[in-house]
């Protein structure tokens, strides 16, 4: 199964530090409207074919919330 | 498609207690990501110390223990001496290290015993609530330094770095921050070769990382960012500050 996003969250482990969101090279990520069951503002990217795969956003989590897929 | 990041094996599934954009996080999974790169899973014993990293030992999943404040490296002796076919590493604080627990580094690095230290400096004690550590900067506020640290009372930030560097014992000594994605990964950098250091029997090695603590310092986790890297590198100069011959 291959996967279609190029960068996924694992939004329950996500605190909404947006500390990926400053250092996104193409400025895809947000923080969502919604909560999560902790009752933070997750990141997400809406725009996935944007994403340059660098996975600079998931070297700054501090919580490994992110993967990162690269095309081969 | 290809794995470029992720969630490295050495951690266990457990979520991270740390406030949010707290770069304890970001350590973890540092030294993670070099015990699975140097295949060192099956091998290792880590010892915890005690403040906000006190549960790391639920986090990473490999061998751990417990030691008292401070004495992480009293007890990583210890493990190292009696199984020295096994890689021993301590990850401690600077509440930990620099303050209750110096006379421990100071000597295990003195004999130069072959374990390696990670050293998370975030200038304040976390755990308890924000008091003045001994790393504290100058004119910093903390709860128990309300107007600022005064130098004149309370004396100046330790540099522990420095200080280990001139101990015949030490090998590979260096500081880093992990405030970019630059900075980390040549954190992550430094971290594999005192692990390396460990490895080749060079003798003891450290490497202190310079992190925040939004909580505490009162600050959002950017503004946290911007102040390590505004304030705390200007007293703490960042790069290798000891290396053994015919390593690079």
């Amino acid at each position: 199964m291959e996967k279609q996003q190029s960068v996924v969250f694992d939004i329950e482990r996500c605190k909404g530090c947006e500390l990926c969101t400053a250092v996104c090279p193409v400025d895809i990520i947000s923080m969502s409207e919604e909560i999560n069951s902790h009752g933070y503002h997750y990141a997400e990217v809406k725009e996935q074919k944007k994403c340059i795969s660098c996975g600079m956003c998931a070297t700054m989590c501090p919580d490994v919330v992110i993967e990162v897929y690269k095309e081969e | 498609m290809k794995k470029v990041a992720g969630y490295p094996d050495s951690l266990t599934d457990k979520q991270f207690h740390y406030c949010p954009g707290c770069t304890h996080g970001i350590i973890h999974r540092l030294v993670a990501e070099v015990i699975d790169e140097l295949d060192l899973k099956e091998k290792t014993i880590g010892v915890a110390p005690v403040g906000c990293s006190v549960l790391a030992y639920e986090y990473f999943d490999v061998d751990m223990h417990e030691a008292s404040h401070g004495r992480a490296p009293a007890v990583a002796t210890g493990i190292k001496r009696v199984h020295p076919d096994k890689f021993v590493f301590t990850y401690q604080g600077d509440g930990d290290l620099a303050s209750i627990g110096t006379a421990e580094i100071v000597h295990a690095a003195n004999r130069g015993e072959l374990i390696s230290t990670v050293f998370v400096n975030n200038a304040i004690y976390g755990m308890t609530g924000g008091q003045m550590a001994p790393t504290s900067l100058e004119g910093q506020r903390t709860t128990t330094s309300p107007f600022g640290r005064d130098v004149k009372e309370a004396g100046f930030p330790i540099k522990m770095s420095e200080m280990l560097t001139e101990l015949d014992g030490s090998a590979y000594i260096a500081r880093v921050s992990v405030h970019d994605p630059k900075h980390i990964r040549k954190a992550k950098k430094a971290i594999k070769k005192s692990f390396e250091i460990q490895l080749e029997g060079k003798g003891f090695s450290l490497v202190e990382v310079l992190s925040t603590c939004p909580t505490n310092w009162g600050m959002k986790p950017l503004d946290a960012i911007e102040w390590l890297k505004n304030n705390m590198i200007k007293t703490y100069p960042l790069g290798d500050l000891k290396t053994p011959e015919g390593v690079e």
